[in-house]
């Protein structure tokens, strides 16, 4: 690896991981120094995002599987969380303080008419089995899809509309009332989360150092990976799959664990995007959330280690500008980038200070060979 | 010269959409033989490799592999066979362009491939000198470092068939390797399969005259999916049928 890549990251560690947490717990309020609560918070959503775009990154860029459900993996994620997060609300819930919600359940199931906490629901009062689930439910949903799509040969832009179709067909799912998960409006209006309350400054804090923690792991995790034989199977899959199955790789267990591992990465920062947020529901898991995924690591820089979190962060910041200041040309503006990253800036954001050096270096060879042929004095 | 049957296709078939690619194929391969297999477009001969490599099922008959009683390959996956130890060419250069050509032997190299082990594998020094020994014979030690993508094409060629020695393959499947190369590289992938004969058993496909007469001890000539000749390159050119729907079409 490159040393500059190296201290990049440490540098971004240390100022997302210290400075930046410091200085919302004892800037003085009124000073420039000071980082809001709104802004750790809003830093903590994007460093979420920067983690599903690493997922995403390492199936498209490093193992050449464009998926286009990814956020289904981190919805699925959110909601067992989430699940747990409703359940703890209890007496603080609207129809109980009403009195008319002896069991404690979540309000949309009042209001829905749920006679009883439905059994599947039961379980998540712990909260070991909910974070269990956060990795359990992205994990076997991604296993069984990619058994069924690997084992059939499904490939390339196959591969991509199905992804596409199984996230749709789940928000399908979670859009109805029936599938006890909330209908439309999801699951929301969390208080606390073991014992903490979540609208406390503090508490806030402690979530997103928990993402930066998650997101330099995850980092490392990747990091590691492309060293190893296993990376380099990985890379050979995405250039030449033939060649990998023709020289005694099973790639279709290789594209399996892949699979399942990036869905573990993405159902965990969904996980703790969800309290960060306040709310999940399935507008969440439609298929434009997963294509803005794509732009992001397009962006950012596919194939390189942090382009993701670079294009996650830099394309959210531009869209929670965006949205305010030109709300109708939001898409317009996103689709306008990825086309300029595709045609301009093939690296993206991580690959701009190479591009930059190489025309610097081209122009200057240039300039040089001009200047030759009339270097003699007269 | 006795030796050992090694590949034994007998009365294979494998038809497309009704036309029969491989009819009734019947074709034995001894031990350590450099075998040449010719014939015009559409013989059947690429067909042939997918099927003994996996690629494609046949419909009916069967391959074996191995001395003595062979074992049969024909419902095996691509992966398996490979482990077996047949290592296929393809017909265009299929290296992987993004790694090193020291990584491309590494990825080709013989030993354990699974998933978990792959993620913990670490390159003993023996390994080190399985890939430089490759990377000499193929001549390539020099460019270890290099992208495999900057190649020339003759020499992706020859990295690839590096690739199935450092798996020692016992069976080498190669594919026109003398395609889209100059005479020189032509000659020198000619003198790198020779050498290679005796220690591993070789069919190579080709379409280049010149070429075949340089390797070929025996030649098959396939036509239509059916094997229409066997024998020295002379007996084969000088046989009347051959000529009449191969040599005779002014390839030369």
């Amino acid at each position: 690896m490159r040393k500059p890549e190296n201290l990049i990251m440490m540098i971004g560690a240390l100022l997302l991981l210290v400075l930046l947490p410091c200085l919302n717990a004892y800037g003085p309020p009124d000073s420039a120094l000071h980082v809001s609560d709104y802004t750790i918070n809003l830093w903590g959503k994007y460093l979420c995002y920067g983690i599903l775009a690493i997922s995403v990154n390492l199936l498209w860029g490093y193992t050449g599987l464009l998926s286009l459900g990814q956020c289904l993996f981190f919805s699925l994620g959110g909601y067992a969380l989430g699940m747990h997060l409703m359940l703890k609300i209890g007496k603080l819930g609207q129809y109980y303080q009403a009195g008319n919600n002896p069991l404690e359940m979540p309000d949309f199931m009042v209001f829905m008419g749920f006679p009883e906490l439905p059994a599947h629901w039961v379980p998540f009062h712990s909260f070991g089995f909910s974070v269990l689930m956060v990795f359990v439910v992205p994990g076997v949903v991604a296993f069984l899809f990619g058994w069924l799509a690997f084992r059939s040969r499904i490939k390339g832009v196959y591969f991509s509309i199905l992804t596409q179709a199984l996230t749709y067909a789940a928000s399908l799912m979670f859009f109805q009332n029936k599938f006890t998960f909330g209908g439309n409006n999801g699951l929301t209006d969390f208080k606390t989360m073991l014992g903490a309350n979540l609208n406390d400054a503090d508490v806030r804090r402690y979530l997103y150092i928990a993402t930066v923690l998650l997101l330099i792991a995850v980092v490392a995790l990747v990091k590691w990976l492309l060293g190893t034989k296993f990376g380099k199977v990985q890379k050979a899959i995405r250039d030449s799959e033939n060649r990998v199955l023709f020289s005694g790789y099973a790639t279709t267990s290789f594209k399996l664990f892949i699979f399942v591992l990036c869905a573990l990465i993405a159902g965990a920062a969904g996980a703790l995007y969800v309290p960060q947020v306040g709310i999940i529901n399935p507008s969440e898991m439609t298929t434009d959330k997963s294509l803005e995924a794509v732009v992001w690591v397009a962006v950012g820089g596919r194939a390189t280690l942090l382009g993701p979190v670079y294009g996650a962060i830099f394309v959210n910041a531009l869209k929670s500008w965006a949205t305010t200041a030109y709300p109708d040309y939001w898409y317009i503006i996103l689709g306008g980038l990825f086309v300029l990253a595709v045609l301009f800036a093939p690296n993206g954001i991580a690959g701009l200070p190479q591009q930059i050096k190489d025309i610097a270096v081209g122009w200057k060879r240039r300039n040089a060979s001009s200047i030759e042929p009339g270097a003699t004095p007269a | 010269m006795s030796s050992q049957v090694i590949l034994a296709a007998e009365g294979v078939n494998k038809a497309f959409d009704g036309f029969k690619a491989i009819n009734d194929l019947n074709f034995y391969l001894d031990e350590g033989e450099l075998r040449t297999v010719i014939g015009p477009n559409g013989a059947g001969k690429s067909t042939f490799l997918d099927l003994i490599t996996g690629r494609t099922r046949l419909d009916s008959g069967k391959i074996t592999f191995g001395t003595g009683v062979g074992e049969e390959i024909t419902s095996k996956k691509e992966y398996e066979i490979y482990r077996m130890g047949i290592g296929r060419k393809f017909q265009t250069p299929s290296v992987f362009t993004e790694h090193t050509v020291f990584d491309n032997i590494l990825l080709g190299l013989k030993g354990h491939r699974g998933v978990f082990h792959t993620l913990f594998a670490k390159l003993s020094s023996e390994d080190s000198d399985r890939i430089e020994d490759v990377l000499k014979i193929v001549g390539l030690f020099g460019k270890r470092n290099d992208q495999a993508g900057s190649l020339a094409h003759g020499q992706k060629q020859w990295l690839e068939i590096g690739m199935l020695l450092a798996q020692d393959a016992k069976l080498l499947l190669v594919d026109e390797p003398a395609a889209g190369m100059t005479d020189e590289e032509t000659h020198k992938t000619g003198e790198l399969l020779l050498s290679l004969a005796g220690k591993h058993s070789i069919i190579v496909i080709e379409h280049d005259m010149v070429f075949v007469r340089q390797i070929a001890k025996k030649v098959t000539v396939l036509h239509q999916g059916h094997v229409l000749c066997e024998g020295t390159v002379d007996d084969v050119q000088n046989d009347p049928e051959v000529r009449s729907v191969y040599l005779g079409r002014g390839k030369h």
